[in-house]
């Protein structure tokens, strides 16, 4: 009969939120406008010159067209440049990774070789490309060689990672089934995890080509070798019309690596 | 009776021509190698005094100079705004972009290039050319860098999205047209549930890569830490550059780490 204590019918169904409660995505949602308001004053933001910059940007627009390529060899040798330095990279990178890779598999490897491995792994991926390849340029001096270098080690890293994880993820019966003949740690590598991991790591490997081709574009910048050296040189010169040709290069190479690629893996699967 | 020709007494994995297949693809990537290793011209020697320099160098490395820490606290907050408010924009872009470049969602062919043609511009400019861009037109400053990173976002987030819409169930388009709901709301009620895990998960992604790439936009003038990191470095002050990339490390890993907590708890 106390039918009044009852909670009153929701007025209408809501569906859920990810936030638990609605309470606490208003809350979200309010801390999101104050964190940009409470951002936007500290970073003192200069109004004016904001404003100077739209008007800038048609007149820098306006200089970049048409494109400029009648100093087409630069761009051709910058290029060539890059390709060769992601090719070189990722062959490098993909020999290195697979030691480390092997390594960082928990399934495979003894705990502290594992953790030893993993650390590398988390440490290498945090740092930027244009970081470590100020360590290199440091180290090899300018020129390509840092450059190869730089992307080889992001590459180890990032390979290293994926094929740590597949081999986490394969089936572990056939390699019970060898270490039941006796068979080496070679031999389980070779007839085991090899056949389980290679057409996805071949995905991965194409994958990594195409994106050393995005990175070769830039590492230049600090000196690394490649077009971005060209780039940088173009913009600090208020070369525009230059740069914006450069730019269309990196845009088209770029594409054409993203359908190769998808091309490849499409064929692989 | 017994006829020894028409099977092969020995078993192989692959035919005679998968096998001349492979071969052909392996024999043509050693020699993109060896051309791409020819044409460098690298110069071998510098390889010869690199563990001197590297030694050379960690010698200067240590130790970090820890009265530098209150120095770099501003910027390093910087750094975080710069990738926080660049995702923030891209996003609030990239939503309209996703539904021009899904094929399901698209108004026409037109439409649909207009969409495609922006993802692949945005994604093929690197973020630190994309800085150069922004330096040039709104100076040097964090306003550069939150444009750039945000330009570079787009094109991703948008990509990403666009492939979750056009993987979305059809019955409940279907069903929310029947009733006579107009495109729009079949947008907001059909498509926008069904996104929406995809949606968060990828925009945390790609704050997380942004926070790391935004630490780098300093070297073209684009605020935060790389600002100081370049000037350090180029003054030869190797211990605050130490100090600095630790920074960074505990910066990028905690990003790493809230992202990979959203994204568990929303998929």
């Amino acid at each position: 009969m106390n039918r009044s204590d009852a909670p009153a019918q929701a007025q209408s169904w809501r569906p859920p939120t990810i936030f638990g409660s609605y309470r606490i995505r208003r809350l979200f949602y309010w801390g999101v406008v104050l964190y940009v308001i409470a951002t936007v004053l500290t970073l003192n933001v200069d109004g004016r010159r904001v404003m100077a910059g739209f008007s800038r940007a048609g007149d820098i627009f306006a200089r970049m067209l048409p494109p400029d390529f009648s100093r087409w060899s630069l761009i051709w040798n910058g290029m060539m440049e890059s390709i060769q330095i992601a090719i070189i990279s990722t062959v490098v990178g993909i020999v290195l990774a697979i030691p480390v890779g092997l390594a960082a598999a928990r399934n495979l490897a003894p705990k502290p070789v594992y953790l030893a491995a993993r650390g590398f792994i988390v440490v290498g991926r945090t740092f930027h490309e244009i970081l470590i390849a100020i360590f290199f340029v440091k180290l090899f001096g300018f020129g390509p060689l840092a450059g190869v270098l730089t992307l080889a080690f992001g590459s180890t890293t990032f390979l290293a990672k994926t094929l740590a994880e597949d081999i986490e993820n394969m089936k572990m019966g056939p390699i019970e089934a060898l270490r039941a003949t006796g068979a080496s740690f070679g031999q389980i590598v070779s007839f085991g995890v090899m056949p389980q991991v290679l057409v996805k790591q071949i995905g991965i490997y194409i994958y990594r080509l195409d994106s050393n081709l995005r990175h070769s574009t830039i590492i230049g910048i600090v000196g690394a070798g490649g077009i971005g050296t060209t780039l940088s040189a173009s913009f600090t010169k208020y070369d525009y019309d230059f740069a914006s040709a450069i730019l269309l290069c990196i845009a088209a190479l770029v594409a054409m690596g993203e359908i190769l690629s998808d091309w490849i893996r499409r064929r692989l699967r | 009776m017994n006829s020894p020709s028409r099977y092969p007494t020995r078993y192989h994995r692959y035919t005679r021509r998968e096998t001349y297949a492979h071969w052909g693809w392996t024999i043509l990537c050693v020699a993109i190698v060896v051309w791409a290793m020819q044409a460098m011209e690298v110069q071998w020697h510098f390889l010869a005094d690199a563990h001197v320099q590297a030694m050379d160098l960690a010698d200067r490395l240590w130790p970090p100079r820890w009265d530098y820490a209150p120095q770099i606290l501003g910027p390093l907050i910087e750094t975080v705004h710069i990738g926080t408010l660049g995702t923030m924009i891209s996003f609030v872009l990239a939503v309209p972009v996703a539904f021009l470049a899904a094929s399901n969602t698209t108004y026409n062919r037109i439409s649909w290039a207009i969409g495609r043609v922006i993802l692949v511009l945005s994604r093929s400019i690197n973020t630190v050319i994309w800085g150069l861009l922004f330096v040039a037109i709104f100076g040097p400053g964090p306003v550069a860098g939150i444009c750039a990173v945000a330009a570079r976002s787009v094109g991703f987030i948008a990509k990403l999205i666009a492939e979750a819409i056009e993987e979305v169930d059809p019955g409940q388009i279907e069903a929310i047209e029947a009733t006579g709901a107009n495109r729009y709301q079949v947008w907001a009620t059909a498509i926008w549930p069904q996104i929406q895990p995809a949606l968060i998960g990828t925009t945390v992604y790609r704050w997380d890569i942004n926070i790391r790439e935004s630490s780098v936009l300093g070297f073209v003038g684009a605020g935060g830490i790389g600002l100081y990191l370049y000037s350090s470095i180029n003054s030869f002050a190797w211990n605050q550059v130490l100090l600095i990339l630790c920074a960074i490390l505990v910066l990028v890993i905690a990003s790493e780490f809230i992202s990979a907590w959203v994204r568990e708890k929303v998929t």
